[in-house]
């Protein structure tokens, strides 16, 4: 009894040591963030003696977070809407096997996952180039709504095979239309796959660091993430500013996270269990 | 590759549809709407890959059309680099790093979720904190606050940058990585041991097995095709690793924390040798598509 009494114990131990891990850097960022620079290079450890928004008006200024903001949510918007048209019209396809070349479009799908960026962006990066679409942020959306179309075509059709088969005929029968069929009957039933493919796609996009800082160098049309970089070049030193402009990319992304938690989890372990 | 051999399965038991102008018709509207996924997934990514393929052979610059072949020299001279020997090295360690540390607490911590129905929720949340934010935050944290000599923790401990020495660089970025990386395996992990068979735990409890032995032999065998996909996308990834190196260590210093990604990226963007750094994308992609192969055929001869 007693053993076993410790062992849970040591299972709670092992299981908030962990989320130390995972939480300290984070409350770090938190603590330094209201601390003046002398402050945080006494100790990065200590808490605040005042709570100044100074670092957040710094870091919000000079790292051109509301122009990123803007972008990002233009960038991740763009890439949330290709995606979940495309994978959802071709999840639908493929989960009623209504093409015979199914099979051969599902081998298609599973070798373009796994392309890597590395052997595509160099070609990729003089054509945009040429066609002077650099420094856009829907080309970059649409660029990385095809990277993430394969994984979303293949979640959103598990999606579609929980719908019955006949129901689409049951439906047609009762003289439904087309539209309404999509909109009153199949659009319900796969709903929170739509939101669990739009919420890991649109993280993937929001955080993305290789293609946006590629083909987005021009300042105007910076992501918040790669303004938050070029703020660290003049200001590495300002540790309080920098630990600020860290908070406001943190909390909209926590934010986010926590309030659709569910969908996440979810869909990454579907996901990986079903390959 | 499990969706498709479920697929196919299901096609043997299918009926032949029947030939008409009415199924002629829907057929075209159901190639009409899988096309936009195919046409945007061939135009941005399989016909440049395609070209690099092609361009590996080349000394193009990136600009104009100024195209040279040149055989194989562009491999001859990153084989006699002794930055690319740094460099796939690196991924190597980075591969051996990443399919022990962040699995094995991603085990770890998965079983001991198993248990705790109430707070599973909450751990799950916090572990994938580090997992949602993006590289560039989490670079910059450990740089600014961790990292640091000057205002940071390993300044408050009295020691020096681990980024800024030759035999730390790569560990320093390659911790931050898996900082961010362990939790989400904790979360695929706990989601596959859930799809365990819950009356063989009860039976291998009934036998009189313990904690031990039931993690042996009941989960860990029900989450072996899992283990499988993740080790394999582990070891894709490793030998593509670029956003953490890149922004930590820019590959430095001297190169000691080079790896491939960082490497061709280089010859790419700021030496404009666009065909060694399609050579280097081609060795880099090489590795991963071994990785595939071996998968499939693994998960093959599970089949049987």
């Amino acid at each position: 009894m007693i053993t076993r009494f410790m062992r849970g114990a040591l299972g709670h131990i092992v299981l908030a040591f962990f989320a130390a891990v995972a939480l300290i850097p984070l409350l770090l960022v938190l603590v330094n963030s209201f601390k003046t620079n002398d402050e945080i290079l006494k100790s990065p450890f200590s808490l605040p003696g005042t709570f100044s928004s100074e670092n957040f008006v710094t870091a919000w200024t000079y790292g051109q977070f509301g122009r990123g903001f803007i972008n990002s949510i233009l960038l991740s918007g763009t890439t949330i809407v290709v995606v979940l048209v495309c994978s959802s019209l071709a999840g639908y396809v493929l989960a009623g096997k209504k093409v015979r070349t199914w099979p051969i479009i599902m081998v298609y799908l599973t070798m373009a996952m796994t392309v890597p960026i590395q052997l595509f962006i160099f070609p990729l990066y003089s054509a945009v180039a040429w066609l002077n679409l650099t420094d856009n942020v829907f080309v970059v959306g649409v660029i990385l709504a095809a990277i993430n179309i394969p994984f979303a075509t293949f979640l959103m059709r598990t999606f579609f095979l929980n719908v019955p088969a006949d129901l689409e005929e049951a439906a047609l029968m009762d003289g439904v239309d087309t539209f309404q069929l999509v909109t009153r009957v199949l659009l319900p039933i796969v709903r929170p796959g739509l939101i669990t493919v739009g919420v890991i796609v649109g993280l993937n996009a929001w955080n993305e660091f290789l293609i946006s800082s590629t083909f987005l160098q021009n300042p105007a049309h910076q992501t918040l993430t790669l303004g938050f970089l070029t703020m660290n070049g003049t200001f590495s030193t300002q540790l309080g500013t920098m630990m600020a402009g860290a908070l406001i990319l943190i909390v909209p992304i926590l934010a986010v996270f926590i309030a659709l938690q569910r969908y996440v989890v979810d869909g990454m372990a579907s996901g990986a269990v079903k390959g | 590759m499990l969706t498709i051999a479920e697929g196919q399965r299901v096609r043997t038991d299918s009926v032949a549809p029947p030939r008409g102008s009415l199924f002629r018709r829907r057929n075209a509207i159901s190639y009409l709407l899988i096309a936009p996924a195919l046409v945007l997934s061939i135009v941005i990514v399989v016909i440049p890959g395609i070209l690099t393929l092609l361009l590996a052979f080349t000394n193009w610059s990136g600009i104009g059309l100024n195209i040279k072949l040149v055989g194989l020299q562009n491999f001859q001279d990153i084989l006699a680099d002794p930055v690319f020997a740094t460099s796939l090295m690196n991924n190597l360690k980075w591969l051996v790093l990443f399919l022990t540390i962040p699995a094995i607490i991603g085990l770890i911590t998965a079983t001991l979720l198993l248990k705790r129905k109430r707070m599973r929720t909450l751990y799950q949340v916090i572990y994938l904190m580090p997992y949602v934010l993006a590289p560039v935050v989490n670079a910059l944290i450990w740089m600014s606050i961790i990292y640091n000599p000057n205002g940071g923790v390993v300044g408050a401990l009295g020691l020096p940058a681990p980024t800024a020495s030759t035999s730390g660089s790569l560990y320093a970025a390659a911790g931050v990585d898996m900082w961010h990386f362990w939790g989400f395996l904790t979360v695929v992990y706990l989601g596959a041991m859930r799809q365990t068979p819950i009356d063989q735990v009860e039976a291998a409890i009934v036998d009189g097995a313990n904690g031990w032995k039931v993690f042996r032999h009941v989960y860990l065998p029900s989450i072996r095709p899992t283990l499988l996909l993740m080790g394999v996308m582990t070891v894709i990834f490793s030998f593509l690793a670029f956003d953490y190196v890149f922004l930590l260590t820019q590959g430095g210093p001297a190169h000691s924390s080079e790896v491939m990604g960082t490497y061709a990226y280089a010859f790419a963007f700021s030496s404009f040798e666009f065909g060694k750094a399609a050579a280097v994308g081609l060795i880099m992609s090489f590795f991963g598509l071994l990785a595939s192969c071996l998968y499939t055929w693994i998960s093959r001869r599970d089949l049987k």
